[in-house]
């Protein structure tokens, strides 16, 4: 049983699929990266799988030893968070907001665990900081911190990199694949076919529907690989 | 001034308008910051309206204690204009400036075909709107309804600190993770719909938004995380009402008004700190 097994998947919103016919299954210890067009349904899809959309058909099992709501969640920054007074220290924190159940006040152990996170990410001497006043790349890294709280199995990542310069894009890629290669299932939407395909798994390319899913190494050959990579060069052409 | 002052203090209605303020000043400032920050400042002011045209209906039923009448139809108004914020027909801002002012209307006409004493519609309007000197005519057991629904709020606040921040901060990541913000959300309408209920009697149901949107603002300009933005705003907020509330009695100005009033200068003056540290 894998961590994430979608049949005969369809996605949308308000009772329309944009994309459908998803077969794919994420194993413990992927990195899964979500390819495809602007509004080809790879936010949908991911949406989908952390329970903010409802599914349209087929179905989501969560199994071996993943919990349904076991995900860290790295989304797109909001307009809301931008003047948002708050400290790098109390929104690292608020990953742990699920283990309160009917606690009101954070424990030792969640303390503990924020602490570890903000270490792990490099964040520790900002924790007083407020999140306003951070730069791009240092966001990034608190709501990273504070997915890492919320799970320690399976992080799902919508666009992390976009607005980020190109040397801090890749200290992130760099900070996904370290926390890869320690056990780490790792799901990245992504619309960055170079830098972004490099350190993944497995790949699945979703327009509308299913262009590909399967091993990252074969990815290259596949006409779904060919079809992107025109229309990019085509893009290119007329930049 | 001081002996003046210590003289008043010796009425106990001048007592319990004093300690009526300083609680809904404290209460209106906690949840003003989340208020501010999801973009539903203006929630605070349309429910406000629909208070009023409640006390409308409440008065012309002639039921003893109006609270009964209007917190009801607050809190229910509050849960459909936060509810159906993201996927209502009619968009957030277009239903609450709708709402808002057709309770206006209804209100104000309500109080002029059904009033019992016509010969005073609008003394008894213009004290609804801007709250007048109804803060010093409280009875005892009027102070006791606010205190027991203050402690409510101010505990309620406590225990879901962490997950109303949750919530405001980033709903999704929330929600994805588990956390029933939809539960959270629903809290947040029904402390902010007693909150305002409350605010009618202190600054009227015009002014009421003003204590709940500046004191958060002051102190969003001051501090730069959650936990002291809130400490902040309820301090700024207190000494704001016990500051105006002095005042009107020493000058015999509206109590409302003057409030507002110390509440829009402490918020130039954090405005003006701000400009100077980020310069």
């Amino acid at each position: 049983m894998a961590f994430i097994k979608c049949s005969d998947l369809a996605v949308g919103y308000e009772g329309k699929a944009v994309a459908e016919g998803l077969n794919f299954e994420v194993n413990e210890g992927d990195y899964l990266c979500i390819v495809g067009e602007n509004g080809a349904g790879k936010t949908t899809l991911m949406k989908t799988m952390l329970h903010l959309t409802k599914i349209i058909s087929g179905t989501i099992e969560y199994g071996d030893g993943l919990k349904p709501y076991e995900i860290g969640y790295l989304p797109q920054q909001t307009i809301t968070q931008q003047d948002f007074p708050a400290s790098v220290e109390e929104i690292v924190m608020s990953g742990n907001l699920s283990k309160l159940g009917l606690r009101p006040f954070y424990n030792k152990a969640e303390r503990a665990e924020a602490k570890k996170n903000m270490k792990r990410m490099d964040i520790y001497d900002l924790k007083n900081k407020s999140f306003r006043n951070l730069s791009g790349g240092q966001k990034q890294r608190v709501l990273l911190a504070r997915a890492l709280c919320a799970s320690t199995k399976l992080i799902v990542l919508d666009e992390p990199v976009s607005g980020l310069d190109p040397k801090v894009t890749l200290d992130f890629y760099q900070l996904i694949k370290k926390l890869n290669d320690e056990g780490m299932t790792v799901i990245m939407v992504s619309h960055d076919i170079h830098e972004g395909l490099k350190d993944a798994s497995h790949i699945l390319h979703v327009t509308g529907k299913q262009l590909y899913f399967g091993e990252a190494d074969k990815y290259p050959e596949s006409d779904a690989y060919k079809l992107l990579t025109s229309i990019e060069l085509k893009k290119g052409a007329k930049a | 001034m001081i002996d003046q002052l210590l003289y008043y203090l010796e009425y106990p209605f001048v007592r319990y308008a004093i300690i009526v303020g300083v609680l809904i000043a404290l209460c209106s400032s906690l949840l003003g910051v989340t208020l501010v920050l999801k973009r539903y400042s203006f929630i605070g002011d349309g429910l406000s309206h629909v208070a009023f045209g409640a006390l409308a209906i409440a008065s012309i039923m002639q039921v003893t204690s109006t609270t009964l009448v209007t917190m009801p139809i607050t809190i229910i108004a509050a849960v459909i204009l936060l509810k159906g914020g993201q996927n209502a027909k009619i968009k957030g801002d277009a239903a609450i400036a709708m709402i808002s002012v057709a309770s206006l209307a209804i209100g104000y006409m309500l109080m002029n075909v059904f009033s019992a004493s016509s010969a005073n519609v609008s003394g008894d309007v213009c004290s609804t709107l801007f709250g007048s000197t109804s803060i010093l005519t409280l009875k005892s057991s009027e102070v006791m309804v606010c205190l027991v629904f203050s402690v409510i709020v101010i505990a309620t606040f406590i225990l879901f600190y962490n997950k109303i921040f949750g919530v405001t901060f980033d709903e999704n990541f929330a929600k994805a993770t588990g956390v029933r913000s939809g539960a959270y959300n629903l809290l947040i309408a029904i402390i902010i719909a007693v909150i305002i209920v409350l605010g009618m009697n202190l600054v009227g149901s015009l002014l009421i938004s003003a204590l709940i949107i500046f004191p958060a603002l002051s102190a969003m300009r001051l501090m730069n995380n959650f936990l002291s933005v809130i400490i902040t705003s309820a301090i700024i907020s207190v000494i704001a009402a016990l500051v105006g509330i002095i005042v009107s009695i020493l000058y015999s100005t509206p109590v409302g008004s003057t409030i507002v009033c110390v509440d829009l200068a402490v918020f130039i003056i954090c405005y003006i700190i701000d400009a100077i540290k980020t310069a």
